[in-house]
């Protein structure tokens, strides 16, 4: 009997992995290749309305993550650093870090936390109010109206605004280090420019890219997927949150370990200090 | 050639439904349904709650497909089709949600135009002119600006129903038109279902359990008991039907209902 019910779940499991990747190639066609019914200014202002409600609204929240991580990474540091002497070089490990790996993934997890939730809240509830039906039956494709202005205005502004989690994290780095602990600021600049190359920024905004993707896809998914009533809103908003933090998490492994594959098959291992 | 009878019926016949059966996990919500459904004509589906007329209703226009067995629209199989290929057939018909179903982040107007801005290329004003005259048809004229927040349940019905008919369609689908509703509002939608069947040829599909209303607009009766049709006939041979069940659920009696329904 429990070995019945293992299986009945897997194959339920089966069944929502199959649905949400029929999901995803739904949204890229629509996304990518066809332009469908409707009119084309429509479709513009939806995305931008959208791009309002994920970017805009976000700025704040992403600056101040990025801030905090930047004096964080900036306050845990200094004393090992300053033990082995190398308190100027301080700004390379901080830099480095917070384009590279902290200011994308957290940005991400923020936007996964503010857009994504709501993403799938309002969509549940659009799905058990019979508003997602009522597109169908008005000869709008649900997908085309819904989810692909969102899923461009999450790919194309996590990027955006992991440039401002960046650049707050930059700054709450320096201004621990050098305003706070008296390290010297031409000597912070030097070593930081020294290791932080273009390609480190680069692959930080294409993870950007990757986890825009993965907070609308999964978002928008478990809002259309989700089951009626009040309880079955809140259970999809949980587990679109869980899900995207997991996915990004996974997701920055990978392409950490594809990317540092590409640097140095094309030009050798680098030593940061 | 002389046609069958079965030929002639599909002829007149806007939607039809061949053996069509539908299951949700343990509930079987429609069991072996053949149905006509004629053209011009104000056909209305009654039932107790839950017996499948809702279910019923959104395999007319396939938001809802079947487990087995045809859906045909003027003629033509529509289940088996892929929702882009839809669109035309779902042009022609508006479907009343039992909820209105309005998209709350617009206002009445904006939701009115929907289907205008999808499937016209109408300038703004002409767009704007329609939406004022579909509003004052429902009795809305000067709601437009509302969100479906600032309206009362009977005002989203009815901003609903002028959605529904803002592209003029052949066919309206209503799901409940007259729950919720005061008897005055009930009746003022009620005879907005007559005067768009004689005057502008609408065919319309009702789901009720009022049977005021079903009497007052129907030309036919089609009775729903467990996802089964127990009952068909014009309202006066419904009325006058021997069937117990089709009487107890006439007169409202308790009696009569199985478990499953109480």
């Amino acid at each position: 009997m429990r070995n019945l019910k293992a299986v009945t779940r897997l194959l339920a499991r089966l069944d929502e992995w199959g649905r949400f990747w029929r999901f995803n190639w739904q949204v890229l066609f629509h996304g990518l290749f066809h332009a469908g019914a409707g009119r084309r200014s429509a479709g513009r202002a939806r995305i931008w309305a959208q791009m309002y409600e994920i970017g805009n609204k976000s700025v704040p929240v992403v600056m101040i993550t990025g801030a905090f991580v930047g004096m964080t990474l900036a306050v845990q540091s200094y004393q090992q650093f300053k033990g082995a002497g190398l308190e100027e070089r301080l700004g390379s490990l901080i830099n480095i870090t917070v384009v590279k790996e902290l200011g994308p993934v957290l940005a991400a997890m923020m936007l996964a936390g503010r857009v994504g939730g709501a993403l799938t809240a309002e969509l549940g509830t659009m799905h058990v109010t019979e508003q997602i039906d009522a597109l169908r039956a008005m000869g709008a494709d649900p997908i085309k109206h819904l989810v692909v202005p969102r899923f461009w205005a999450c790919v194309l502004l996590t990027p955006c605004l992991t440039i401002y989690a960046d650049f707050m994290g930059v700054l709450g780095g320096y201004l621990i280090t050098v305003c706070h602990f008296g390290v010297n600021s031409n000597a912070y600049w030097y070593f930081s420019a020294h290791v932080v190359e273009k390609w480190d920024i680069l692959i930080g905004l294409i993870k950007g890219v990757f986890f825009g993707a993965v907070i609308a896809l999964i978002g928008c998914f478990k809002g259309f997927d989700c089951q009626p009533g009040a309880h079955g809103v809140g259970k999809a908003c949980t587990e679109a949150f869980v899900n995207s933090f997991l996915t990004i998490l996974a997701l920055d492994f990978a392409l950490a370990v594809i990317f540092k594959g590409i640097y140095e098959t094309i030009w050798g291992l680098r030593i940061v200090l | 050639m002389a046609q069958s009878a079965t030929e002639i019926e599909s002829t007149k016949s806007l939607f039809e439904l061949r053996g069509v059966i539908k299951r949700f996990g343990r509930v079987q919500a429609l069991t072996d349904i053949h149905l006509h459904l004629e053209r011009g004509k104000t056909t209305v589906i009654i039932g107790p709650s839950g017996c499948g007329k809702t279910v019923l209703l959104k395999h007319l226009i396939v938001l809802i497909r079947p487990d087995r067995g045809e859906v045909y629209f003027d003629r033509v199989r529509i289940d088996n089709l892929p929702e882009s290929r839809l669109t035309a057939m779902r042009r022609r018909c508006g479907f009343l949600f039992q909820a209105g179903a309005l998209f709350d982040s617009e206002t009445a107007a904006q939701n009115v135009a929907f289907p205008l801005v999808q499937h016209t290329d109408y300038p703004a004003e002409q767009i704007d002119r329609i939406v004022q005259d579909k509003l004052a048809i429902v009795g809305l004229a000067g709601f437009g600006d509302r969100l479906p927040s600032e309206l009362s349940g009977g005002q989203i019905k009815r901003v609903a129903l002028a959605r529904a008919i803002a592209l003029s369609p052949e066919v309206i689908l209503y799901d409940e038109p007259t729950t919720g509703l005061d008897p005055i509002r009930a009746e003022v939608i009620n005879d907005l279902i007559i005067k768009l069947q004689r005057e502008l040829k609408i065919t319309s599909i009702v789901v009720t359990h009022d049977l005021h209303s079903a009497y007052k607009v129907g030309d036919r009766i089609v009775m729903l008991s467990h996802g089964r049709i127990v009952a068909d006939g014009t309202p006066s041979q419904i009325r006058q039907s021997q069937q117990d069940e089709v009487q107890y659920f006439l007169q409202g009696r308790s009696d009569g209902l199985d478990g499953d329904l109480l």
